[in-house]
């Protein structure tokens, strides 16, 4: 990864700049990158899942708000510190994500995107019922964390614990897909009979992918409980679901640089969008107040299209066409 | 009759109304899962899309009620074929997840738009179908009801005089079942795929307008061809008789759990269920009734 000078000094830009950042932006960008972050670790375990394994997952949402509530209850309920809270939701949404995983192993393709969808339906009636424990509609709120004694009580404060969460998750997924159990799921990937023949344990892999994906999502969603100090049922909806897709998609399927690309494009879209609103209600004023939700979520159903049909790569696959243009400059053909 | 044998029969016969309106919705999905090979996700947002265009015709420009359903109809058909031509097929060979998701973003793109433009208040459609019920030895049914069941009836005997006879039909089993020797035999693939992607958005037009009549259009309208879901996996993905009997059975199923579990757990598992017999169906035999069984052990 570093191999040379160049690479290193820009990598060492790049920190520093995460490092200053808070005090060199306004809040609300400190809100966004914390968003972007939360986003990242989510995409990340859907990358795993579906872009490495090719196993498609339709109800990310699921393990995320499963992760949530984890954090949510454990924290305000039990008073369980940030270091117990994180890797419990984790651990737990990557329970609930085997007990998924198992019955769909002889699922694929569109049968496996209708079974994951129908766990997050599942998931979100169960989330909504069952008030004894989550509180249903009324939603729960969650204490500020505790780093050894020091609040975490505003966002600049939480970047830097967001940000290392962050660091941790991609390293750890870059590595985990340069080892035996991350060649494995490019196998099945590619062709699972073929992978099978080859020797590579399918029940287990599968399985595992599944794990580990709702691991991140679980891991995430605690996060997000943390930033939002609130968590309500109506924040993993379906729609959340396509918006993790949207990310790997846009950002590129079966790369983990692709996902932190896509996972920052999609979280920011919105604030361009609105940008754009602004500017069409100067020209045409009888959009005045039309600007709402739905013209972002309209914009991601136009993403996936437009990337799926013209740029199937995604960003990542921009970016690798930009570096070797310059890299071969001036023979670019 | 007694009491607790109404009440059963009370629910089986709406449950068969609803599952009738299942069957239509179903049969979108499995008329394009036949032919491409692509499961719609954006069957919903046509559903919707056809109950706004509907009502708006109808309210706006005052037109009778059968030439507002023609009028959504054909510009519904319309849709689906620009949708093949514009959206679909630059997509032919790309791997079946590419595809699904284009459709599940061509799915959140409509349904947002159609927030934009129609808004989000709830509309409520000046019924045409007389308010009085019709009562069949104490089990009870609106007008709709039976309408519904009437034109779904209708569509199934007209879709099988229509693959059965007509050349067009015969066309597209073909395709259906052989995409390359249907080309060879001189059948033009394109047009089969665009026609059958309009065939199918019509087919969803006309649910589209039953479910304006029977419930309030707004955007959560798309939802109701989620639940169809479970229908075609139960009949079989690609079968034209499975979709209708799955429909019918999954519409049954929802309301006899509605009716006898929600007074056990509270409200909502009527919203469920057809969720969970999804999941059920999909360990148990994934390729449903009456589907093609892939044999392929890994």
């Amino acid at each position: 990864m570093l191999q040379t000078l160049w690479i290193k000094a820009w990598i060492g830009l790049f920190i520093l700049g995460l490092v200053v950042a808070p005090f060199a932006t306004d809040p609300y960008v400190v809100y966004l990158i914390n968003l972007s972050c939360v986003a990242t670790v989510a995409a990340l375990g859907l990358n795993l899942l579906t872009g490495f394994t090719g196993q498609i997952s339709l109800g990310h949402a699921a393990f995320f708000a499963i992760g949530a509530y984890c954090t949510a209850i454990l924290s305000s309920e039990f008073g369980m510190p940030y270091w117990l809270c994180l890797p419990a939701s984790g651990f737990f949404a990557a329970f609930t994500g085997l007990l998924l995983g198992i019955p769909c192993l002889r699922l694929k393709g569109l049968y496996l995107a209708m079974a994951t969808m129908s766990f997050g339906v599942v998931v979100e009636y169960v989330v909504i019922t069952w008030e004894g424990v989550t509180k249903g509609v009324r939603g729960i709120g969650i204490p500020t964390p505790k780093v050894f004694g020091y609040p975490l009580d505003s966002n600049e404060k939480l970047y830097y614990f967001l940000l290392a969460v962050t660091a941790i998750a991609v390293v750890a997924a870059t590595n985990l897909v340069r080892t035996r159990i991350g060649r494995a799921f490019i196998a099945i990937r590619d062709r699972d009979i073929a992978a099978e023949v080859m020797g590579v344990n399918l029940t287990k892999y599968k399985v595992m992918a599944f794990a580990i994906g709702s691991f991140y999502a679980g891991v995430a969603g605690g996060l997000y409980a943390y930033l939002m100090h609130y968590i309500h049922p109506e924040h993993f909806t379906f729609l959340l679901s396509v918006q993790y897709l949207a990310m790997i998609i846009v950002g590129g399927l079966g790369s983990i640089l692709g996902s932190v690309f896509g996972a920052v494009f999609i979280t920011i879209i919105p604030e361009f969008i609105k940008g754009l609103a602004d500017l069409l209600t100067l020209a045409i004023p009888a959009l005045q107040d039309k600007y709402d939700d739905g013209w972002n979520i309209a914009a991601f159903g136009l993403l996936i299209m437009l990337f799926l049909i013209f740029e199937p790569k995604g960003l990542f696959g921009i970016w690798i066409r930009v570096k070797t243009c310059f890299k071969n400059w001036p023979y670019t053909y | 009759m007694d009491k607790g044998l109404l009440f059963f029969m009370q629910l089986l016969a709406s449950g068969i109304a609803l599952g009738c309106l299942y069957a239509m919705i179903a049969l979108g999905f499995v008329l394009i899962l036949k032919a491409t090979d692509i499961l719609n996700f954006a069957q919903g947002e046509v559903i919707m899309m056809a109950a706004f265009i509907c009502y708006f015709l109808v309210t706006a420009l005052h037109l009778p009620f059968l030439l507002a359903v023609l009028l959504t109809c054909l510009s519904v058909g319309l849709m689906g074929i620009v949708t093949e031509r514009v959206i679909l097929r630059p997509m032919i060979g790309e791997p079946v997840f590419a595809v699904v998701m284009v459709t599940i973003g061509l799915s959140i793109f409509l349904r947002s738009l159609a927030g934009i433009i129609f808004g989000h208040t709830n509309l409520v459609f000046p019924s045409p179908f007389p308010k009085e019920t019709v009562s069949m030895g104490g089990v009870i049914l609106s007008q709709t009801q039976i309408w519904i069941m009437i034109s779904t009836l209708g569509l199934i005997v007209i879709f099988f005089l229509f693959f059965k006879y007509s050349r067009i039909g015969l066309a597209m089993r073909g395709t259906a079942d052989d995409q390359h020797i249907a080309l060879l035999m001189g059948i033009s693939v394109k047009r089969v795929f665009a026609l059958i992607w309009g065939i199918s958005f019509i087919t969803g037009a006309i649910a589209g307008i039953f479910l304006a009549n029977v419930m309030v259009i707004n955007l959560g309208i798309s939802f109701v061809a989620v639940s169809a879901f479970p229908a075609i996996i139960l009949g079989g993905l690609e079968s034209i008789p499975g979709a209708i009997i799955g429909g019918i059975a999954i519409g049954v199923i929802e309301n006899l759990a509605g009716g006898y579990l929600d007074q056990i757990i509270g409200g909502g598992v009527k919203d469920v269920t057809p969720f969970v017999v999804l999941f059920l169906i999909l360990m148990v035999r994934p390729y449903g009734l009456f589907g093609k069984k892939e044999i392929e052990r890994v």
